[in-house]
């Protein structure tokens, strides 16, 4: 039998529908894999949402729960700090690719390392796209930016960022580390959900990137966009789980 | 395990930084988030000590911009947090500060002032009064206190809890290098016994489903249009204008006979005070005026104290920061202003009291 979900996780804030994100974007659809895993936990009265600065931010009165925005990189130690006194809470620091891998990555990798109990969602969209398309820690080689007219090259800025894969090489048993992608939702909601449960289970840092969309910056049709996340991004982030707490494999 | 860390009042001889870490305690703060720097490494040190045997928290961070804001989201969660830190850990800590400030989270750190520019000196100086007054990128809706022995810093250690918490602005103490480190007697006490104090309450995890019991709570900071930060910072500034009168604080003395008035505040004020009361008893017509909030700053009571000076020395461990306080919240007035500038260097009550009379005697313009 198929169950039908309403169209809006309940945890969703209406008042702010339809939401402020560009057409295309993929962060309405992360949004709506975490609305559902919130939903479908219960958790709607213990989750503190933390929102970085970038595209994420619109992101602030996305949701009925009680959410912060932060600044740019900053959004990991908030929510550390509120987790730390008040483990009862479900925290979630959302982010993009710029605020976790680059202006808060000492953030990301110490919270890591101190196994955190906190859950980190990272929207990588190969760019700094609220500043108007620059190149981030992401971004793919020969990737064309306003900062990379003529495409990433990496002898002068190096590689993507690998982000669960580092996490998963720096973390000790408990911690979680996936990559999802809003091209395959069902698999993305299991991600956030499984994040949520490792935190709720007080277990370890959880971290998931989320490949998204970015159709206004990587000027791209309908067609174009898709073939870039599934095809071009894949190619260098590889989708799956990267460190699972025992027991709690698939 | 004991939930009261002083009873009644006792009498201590200790250093500031550990002054400091008591009178946390004793304010009931439940968690210190912090990075180590010199001079106010003992301030953890002491509240690593201690706070297990109260129930209290610590976290030591990956530098001072997560022990800011880390330190926010203690408070967020509504509990009584600080933070300490100095010279270029108080440089990072002026991003989560002016957030702290847009958002009116309460929180309390204490600034032991080391020389300044860059590393400069692990020791001392009076060099951060800009940079905490009006750090970050906004109009310094803070409150800054000066203090100057180790008494004040146990008293206004606690207040700081009070204020940010009455007033909610970020609320700092500042010291330095000297008080951190130099032993002096006090008198440490209970302040729940004392005072009345402000009970710290959660902006967010407040009971009930938002969106269903209650409205969810949406902090932020960013702003779509000029208009819409205008009226957010327009409150916020009319806030901090309406609390000024029950903030601001200062000390004075012999200032209806004085023809020079002495400025001064921090430790260097006590040397001041010690060279113009030797002189006031000597006969001589002098006064001091000493600012305890440097943020707010106590202007109305400045202008009334310089009413009769003839000229106004203004001594301090920095090349002008609280002349440029002074100057500003003297406008108007058409006192000639005399400096001694000993940047990021201790002075004596002997160096003021040399000053003092060359200009008593007119020897120095």
């Amino acid at each position: 039998m198929v169950e039908i979900l309403p169209k809006m996780p309940k945890s969703w804030n209406p008042e702010s529908k339809p939401h402020k994100f560009c057409p295309g974007c993929g962060h309405g659809l992360v949004l709506k894999a975490l609305g559902q895993a919130i939903d479908e936990l219960g958790i709607q009265d213990r989750v503190v949402f933390g929102c970085d600065i970038g595209c994420s931010l619109l992101s602030w009165d996305f949701f009925n729960v009680d959410t912060v925005q932060t600044h740019h990189g900053r959004t990991t130690p908030v929510m550390v700090g509120i987790k730390r006194a008040n483990p009862n809470l479900v925290v979630v620091a959302y982010m993009g690719d710029g605020g976790g891998y680059a202006i808060g990555s000492q953030h990301l990798v110490n919270a890591a390392t101190r196994n955190e109990k906190i859950t980190c969602i990272l929207v990588n969209n190969t760019n700094y796209a609220m500043t108007g398309g620059q190149m981030a820690p992401t971004t793919m080689p020969g990737q064309k930016t306003e900062t990379t007219p003529y495409g990433r090259d990496v002898e002068e800025t190096g590689y993507p960022m690998l982000g669960p894969e580092m996490v998963a090489a720096i973390t000790r048993e408990g911690a979680y580390a996936a990559r999802g992608s809003v091209a395959k939702f069902a698999q993305l909601k299991k991600y956030i959900k499984k994040a949520l449960e490792n935190q709720m289970a007080g277990r370890g840092f959880s971290f998931v990137e989320a490949l998204s969309t970015c159709p206004t910056n990587w000027r791209t049709n309908a067609a174009q966009t898709w073939q870039f996340i599934e095809e071009t991004m894949t190619k260098y982030f590889p989708l799956g789980e990267f460190k699972v707490p025992e027991g709690k494999e698939d | 395990m004991n939930d009261k860390p002083i009873t009644g009042e006792k009498k201590v001889f200790m250093t500031g930084n550990e002054v400091v870490a008591w009178a946390a305690l004793a304010a009931g703060a439940e968690v210190m988030f912090g990075y180590p720097i010199t001079p106010q490494n003992e301030i953890m040190h002491y509240w690593t000590r201690l706070a297990p045997k109260y129930g209290r928290k610590f976290l030591q961070t990956e530098d001072e911009l997560s022990a800011g804001f880390t330190l926010i989201g203690g408070v967020l969660a509504g509990k009584k947090a600080f933070t300490a830190t100095a010279g270029p850990g108080n440089v990072l800590m002026q991003e989560p500060m002016s957030m702290a400030e847009a958002m009116r989270i309460p929180t309390v750190a204490v600034i032991q002032q080391r020389g300044g520019p860059s590393t400069a000196t692990v020791i001392y100086s009076q060099q951060e009064v800009n940079l905490t007054c009006f750090g970050g990128n906004g109009e310094g809706l803070r409150v800054v206190y000066s203090t100057s022995s180790h008494q004040e810093l146990f008293d206004y250690t606690i207040k700081a809890f009070n204020t940010a918490w009455k007033y909610r602005f970020p609320t700092f103490v500042l010291a330095d290098g000297y008080q951190a480190k130099m032993r002096e007697s006090l008198v440490i006490y209970d302040p729940f016994e004392k005072m009345e104090m402000v009970e710290p309450e959660p902006f967010v995890g407040k009971p009930g489903t938002p969106g269903v019991d209650r409205k969810p709570a949406h902090l932020r900071n960013a702003y779509s249009v000029e208009e819409e930060l205008y009226e957010a910072l327009s409150k916020d500034i009319a806030d901090y204008e309406k609390a000024v009168p029950e903030l601001v604080e200062h000390e004075s003395f012999n200032t209806e006979e004085s023809e020079l008035l002495v400025i001064a505040h921090g430790v260097v004020y006590r040397s001041a005070a010690m060279a113009v009361k030797e002189l006031a008893e000597e006969g001589r017509k002098v006064g001091y005026f000493r600012p305890i909030t440097l943020r707010p700053f106590p202007q109305e009571q400045l202008k009334e104290a310089a009413r009769k000076a003839k000229q106004i020395l203004v001594v301090e461990s920095a090349y002008g920061q609280l002349y440029r306080l002074v100057r500003e919240n003297l406008y108007g007035a058409d006192i000639p202003l005399k400096t001694m500038f000993m940047p990021g260097v201790g002075i004596t009550p002997e160096e003021v009291r040399e000053k003092c009379v060359a200009l008593l005697d007119g020897k120095e313009a």
